[in-house]
């Protein structure tokens, strides 16, 4: 049990990577505590499966150290990481029943019988598979075997890490919050390091105690849930995680502050003066009707249960706020409101630092 | 809700009928009708009752040839089911020698059967043929048409040559079917290579070779053209498998009567272990 660095990955699947657009991971620093319930969390085709693999083993990265406490496991094979890996599509072996799969991988290592029988019976107890353990497992259910998966990473008692792979991808919608809940419930069990990789926000944010958010082959932002939704670090975080996602809006800028819509509008930070390309980001939940502010106009509204989700255009932008269940919506014109605390200005995509709110 | 009764549907299955009755059940009944019957030609036939299956499931020939049909046969699949799986196992799995391999193994399927046959004669003739002049340039004794040591040895070396290809083939659509998260599983799990194979290789590829070891013996069982442009059943009667001593009684020796009942009775016993096959194979697969 250790922490684990990565330290300065870079990984392209090209022979001769040359733009940027050819890395696959584009720079990587970033330390998972140990003990620690991580989500890796970002659109497909962004590098998490290749940053997990990294960490397993199944892949050398083209540059950069992985550390494993203070040893550089860097060229080292995945068997002698000791980690342990749930897959997207559940891997058990066919031919064998629930008690040999849970005990292959030690006795793969030599582990005596006696022991082996020991932890077969705590592991299958964790993952209540305690009545089919001499079933074979080819005959169980996608998330029964997806559980016999999890448990051959917790049958090791030196396992580092266990990395999941969209490991919910092809459970039914019912058991997926039951097994997510029941990985949540392990986690505080066992103690273990845990990266969690996904596309599905609910289940990163549930998961996790942290989520690294990855976009492009790099990591945009790495945060407590609450952080993510509260101060994102960059216009992709804050369009990714929410429903409906972060307005990002287009504006100028007029001695440090940001003019949109004709308007003067307050933030919780101030610009820079760095050129590029200035928006200001403010989440749907921030954004109220108001007597008076933003003129616009309402596009459209959804009624998500609980709350609306109304579309207006402002400028020639659009913006969209949550409107409660009791609240009025007028027809026509509306004047809208930015509350500035959350209200931030972001310069080429990434949040311009020094305001207040961090 | 009542369903329209219209017997007039049969009419669209008559085309496929007819045809599964020009190609199979009349050339069938024909066998099945002579095999009851005596004939002294001019087309005039006698009841024989099971007279001709007496005779041949008594007959010592009739033991010999199957004999040497099962000898054949478990040699080729003892020899050809584990090669085609080594070598689909040391084939690449990704790469620009994936076309290459499947074209070179694909090769030997190719050739006509008589060509193969009469290939491996030349080529194994002791004067002329490189196989044959080499060995005894070796040092060996080797004739195949005097000696029928050598000629089972060429026989079984030519079935494999022709045939392994096509364990090979199926191996390898099995082998390629298997995702890459159980290779990752089995490294992470620690398995070695025997393991990998005994675990996951082969419990994946039972299926396709399931139909490798049926298509093989099927094939096998009913070897006629090679061997018979090969060896000609000979030296002697030593490579005389059963389709040869089929040939003979009933082209040969134009004993028609006994000839069908032999044709039954082999066309029983390829139905009967090609379900024993099957059996053994699909075991456990659905518990």
């Amino acid at each position: 049990m250790a922490k684990i660095t990565l330290d300065g990955i870079r990984h392209s699947y090209m022979e001769t990577p040359r733009d940027d657009a050819d890395w696959a991971l584009k720079q990587v620093d970033v330390t998972w505590d140990d003990g620690g319930a991580y989500a890796l969390l970002g659109p497909s085709g962004c590098g998490k499966t290749t940053l997990l693999n990294i960490i397993s083993g199944l892949l050398h990265p083209k540059q950069g150290r992985i550390l494993f406490g203070d040893d550089d496991v860097t060229g080292l094979a995945p068997d002698q990481r000791h980690l342990a890996q749930v897959f997207q599509f559940p891997v058990v072996y066919d031919t064998m029943t629930v008690y040999d799969n849970l005990a292959f991988p030690l006795r793969n290592r030599g582990v005596d019988a006696a022991t082996v029988d020991k932890r077969v019976r705590e592991v299958a107890d964790f993952i209540d598979m305690t009545e089919r353990l001499n079933t074979r497992a080819k005959g169980l259910t996608a998330d029964g075997k997806q559980k016999i998966s999890l448990g051959r990473g917790l049958v090791r008692e030196d396992v580092n890490v266990i990395m999941f792979d969209e490991p919910l991808t092809v459970i039914d919608p019912h058991l997926k919050w039951q097994l997510r809940s029941k990985l949540k419930e392990l986690h505080q069990r066992v103690r273990r390091t845990m990266i969690y990789v996904t596309h599905d926000q609910t289940e990163a944010l549930t998961f996790a105690d942290k989520v690294v958010v990855m976009n492009l082959g790099e990591i945009v932002q790495i945060g407590t849930p609450v952080d993510l939704f509260e101060r994102p670090q960059h216009t992709f975080v804050g369009h990714f995680i929410g429903s409906p996602g972060m307005n990002v809006l287009a504006c100028a800028i007029d001695n440090g502050s940001a003019v949109f819509a004709g308007q003067k509008v307050d933030t919780a930070n101030k610009a820079d003066g760095r050129a590029g390309a200035i928006e200001i980001g403010v989440r749907p939940e921030f954004v109220r009707l108001a007597p008076q502010g933003l003129p616009a106009t309402v596009v459209k509204v959804a009624d998500a249960g609980r709350h609306r989700i109304v579309e207006t255009r402002c400028g020639d932008q659009i913006v969209r706020l949550l409107v409660g269940e009791g609240e009025e919506i007028p027809s026509d014109s509306v004047h809208l409101d930015f509350d500035p605390a959350s209200t931030r200005i972001y310069a080429d995509g990434w949040l311009v630092e020094g305001g207040a709110g961090r | 809700m009542n369903k329209t009764i219209n017997q007039k549907a049969w009419l669209f299955v008559l085309p496929v009928f007819l045809l599964v009755a020009f190609n199979a059940i009349i050339p069938l009944m024909t066998v099945v009708n002579y095999s009851v019957q005596e004939t002294f030609g001019d087309n005039t036939f006698f009841w024989s009752g099971v007279l001709w299956f007496e005779e041949i499931l008594t007959s010592e020939r009739f033991h010999d040839s199957l004999g040497r049909q099962l000898m054949f046969t478990f040699s080729i699949l003892a020899i050809e089911v584990p090669l085609g799986i080594a070598i689909a196992l040391t084939m690449p799995r990704k790469g620009p020698f994936v076309p290459v391999c499947l074209v070179l193994m694909a090769l030997p399927l190719l050739i006509p059967w008589n060509v193969v046959g009469a290939m491996w004669n030349i080529f194994a003739l002791p004067d002329i043929g490189l196989l044959g002049y080499s060995l005894n340039a070796l040092g060996f004794d080797y004739n195949f048409t005097r000696q029928p040591g050598d000629a089972w040895f060429t026989l079984i070396l030519m079935d494999v040559w022709h045939w392994t290809s096509l364990v090979v083939l199926l191996s390898y659509a099995g082998l390629v079917s298997i995702p890459d998260a159980y290779y990752q599983a089995a490294k992470i799990d620690g398995a070695g290579s025997w393991s990998i194979f005994r675990h996951i290789q082969l419990p994946k590829m039972k299926r396709v070779l399931t139909i490798a070891v049926l298509l093989r013996f099927m094939d096998s069982f009913m070897i006629y053209t090679e061997a018979s442009v090969l060896t000609g059943g000979g030296p002697g009667n030593s490579t005389t498998v059963l389709s040869i001593d089929l040939v003979k009684i009933a082209l040969g020796q134009f004993d028609l009567g006994p000839a069908a009942a032999m044709s039954l009775i082999y066309f029983l016993i390829i139905l009967a272990l090609s379900w024993v096959f099957y059996t053994l194979m699909m075991r456990n697969e659905d518990s």
